[in-house]
């Protein structure tokens, strides 16, 4: 099989500050994450000729604060000459936007890509909690009636992602066993690496006392297991192998990706709802390599819910399926000088949801040695970044040679 | 539970009415493929399993058997005020079709993955009847 994505490698990152609330436009703080990547890749401008993002301007809206800016608002701000763009929600979760930009680098569309994904939640949500669904309704407020895939779950309450994934974890325990004493310690890695980053939101220590004592969300799901919506925005180039020599960096090279979703796509028909979509993924990144979980040096695992990172965990291999529970328990297996660190720069529990993008950023920086006081010993050179969970998965292997 | 809570209602169309109505009946109701006799839910113009493309609303069981579930304890919607339970169950004589709900009639403590469960309905406006689902055995 041809491996088509080998084409791709990874030249630059950049991220804008990340806060909750900046107050910022979200188009400025995608312009500090853009300039960034582009200057540490040393591109100018005129050598970019191709875009990519998640989810993009979303025109039937969504929630706010979701999507801080989109392909040709970029493409006005920076004046470039596009040969390739593409930006849209409908792909295997945030970072089936990267892999999209490796297809066409890949394909010869394009030979340097500009990725970012902006969120602006924080002050899109007005610093407070945000507006619960149906507000206005008993005070002469008009209530909208919900079509599409939302009617299933809405009048129930399921408002939130937290109450469908809340759904996994809880068949996940059920099945194999799995206690929210071991579930914590995604948290309680995530907020041990957060102190060593400088620009995590939360860096204050956090027991698994904190952890059980805090008020539940949605069954086994505790405050702690739901990640903290932020401001900010990050950038990442994806370049022709061929275009990434001119460029100031070593290359991260795309060993393979996985983008796959095998069964319905789907929040409660899914087969399997203690794998999600997640399953397809990573497998189908394992069979686009002769690398072996047991390589990799570093991963970094969506954590919007806790629960989703112990499900890529299983999914990747890193553990056997249904073990993530017992392979977390303590942090050991997981922290800096562990046998796979997870989520080095404290995740998006800690660090703040940005969504996907947060993770691959973080691989990029690890294999580059740029970690500073988070950086992983023993200088790794293969990495995975993963995002997504339910039926959004998509997956990435990273290596520097 | 005395008086219904305010909740978000699905938009009524041609193609989902048999299932949000059919509870004036006391039935739980899917399109049904009329060449293989699977339910097709949620609904769509042809059937997933065989690809037949008569499908006709029909009652089944109403029995269904407890997949999942969780105890929502955050305010998502004012005026439907937490805990409230939200549940996946999963359809007794077609196992792969499941319906997001919620578990009434309940108490948290009697809540099993596995338990068997029966379609029960509330009322609203508009002809609206949701299936929520209790335990079977009272």
């Amino acid at each position: 099989m041809e491996v088509h994505e080998r084409r791709c490698a990874i030249t630059g990152i950049g991220q804008s500050d990340v806060g909750r609330p900046l107050d910022r436009d979200p188009l400025a703080l995608t312009a500090d994450a853009c300039l960034a990547a582009i200057a540490d890749a040393g591109l100018s401008r005129e050598e970019l000729d191709g875009v990519a993002t998640y989810p993009g301007q979303m025109l039937g809206g969504t929630a706010p604060g979701f999507s801080g800016a989109g392909v040709t608002e970029v493409q006005e701000m920076l004046r470039l000459d596009l040969n390739w763009w593409n930006g849209g929600p409908e792909t295997s979760g945030q970072l089936g936007s990267v892999i999209t930009a490796c297809a066409a680098v890949a394909a010869g569309l394009a030979r340097h890509v500009l990725c970012f994904r902006t969120v602006y939640e924080a002050t899109a949500q007005g610093g407070g909690r945000r507006k619960g669904i149906g507000v206005g309704a008993g005070t002469g407020g008009k209530v909208p009636r919900f079509g599409g895939d939302m009617q299933w779950r809405l009048p129930y309450g399921a408002a939130s992602a937290a109450c469908w994934i809340a759904m996994f974890a809880q068949r996940h325990f059920h099945e194999y066993g799995t206690t929210r004493e071991q579930m914590a310690w995604i948290a309680l890695n995530d907020r041990r690496n957060a102190a060593r980053n400088p620009l995590a939101i939360y860096r204050e220590p956090l027991t698994l006392s904190d952890y059980l004592g805090v008020r539940m969300i949605s069954t086994p799901f505790c405050l702690y297991d739901c990640d903290v919506p932020v401001d900010g925005s990050t950038a990442i180039i994806v370049s022709h192998v061929d275009a990434a020599k001119d460029c100031r960096k070593k290359p991260l090279h795309v060993e393979a990706v996985g983008s796959a979703l095998h069964g319905r796509p789907s929040w409660d028909q899914f087969d399997d709802l203690t794998t999600m979509a997640l399953r397809d993924a990573a497998a189908m990144l394992w069979e686009r390599t002769d690398f072996k979980p047991e390589d990799v040096d570093v991963a970094e695992l969506y954590d919007g819910f806790s629960f989703i990172a112990m499900a890529w965990l299983e999914a990747l291999g890193f553990c056997g399926k249904g073990e993530s529970g017992p392979f977390i328990e303590g942090g050991a297996r997981i922290a800096l000088d562990g046998e796979i660190p997870l989520n080095t720069n404290g995740g998006q529990l800690s660090a703040g949801r940005l969504h996907g993008y947060g993770f691959l950023h973080e691989a990029c920086l690890q294999l580059w040695g740029e970690g500073g006081q988070r950086q992983v010993p023993n200088d790794p050179k293969v990495a995975v970044a993963a995002a997504g969970g339910g039926p959004l998965g998509g997956c990435l292997l990273l290596t520097r040679s | 539970m005395s008086e219904k809570p305010f909740r978000l209602l699905p938009q009524l169309t041609p193609e989902n009415w048999h299932y949000w109505t059919a509870g004036a009946r006391g039935e739980l109701c899917f399109l049904r493929c009329q060449a293989c006799k699977r339910f097709v839910h949620p609904p769509m113009p042809i059937c997933g399993a065989c690809l037949g493309r008569e499908l006709l609303p029909a009652a089944s069981s109403g029995r269904a058997r407890l997949l999942t579930y969780t105890v929502n304890h955050h305010p998502w919607v004012p005026g439907f005020d937490p805990p409230y339970i939200i549940a996946i169950v999963a359809l007794e004589e077609q196992p792969d079709l499941r319906i997001t709900t919620n578990l009434v009639n309940c108490p948290q403590e009697r809540i099993q993955i596995g338990m068997a469960v029966r379609a029960c309905f509330e009322e609203r406006e508009d002809g609206i009847f949701l299936p929520l689902f209790e335990p079977a055995e009272a």
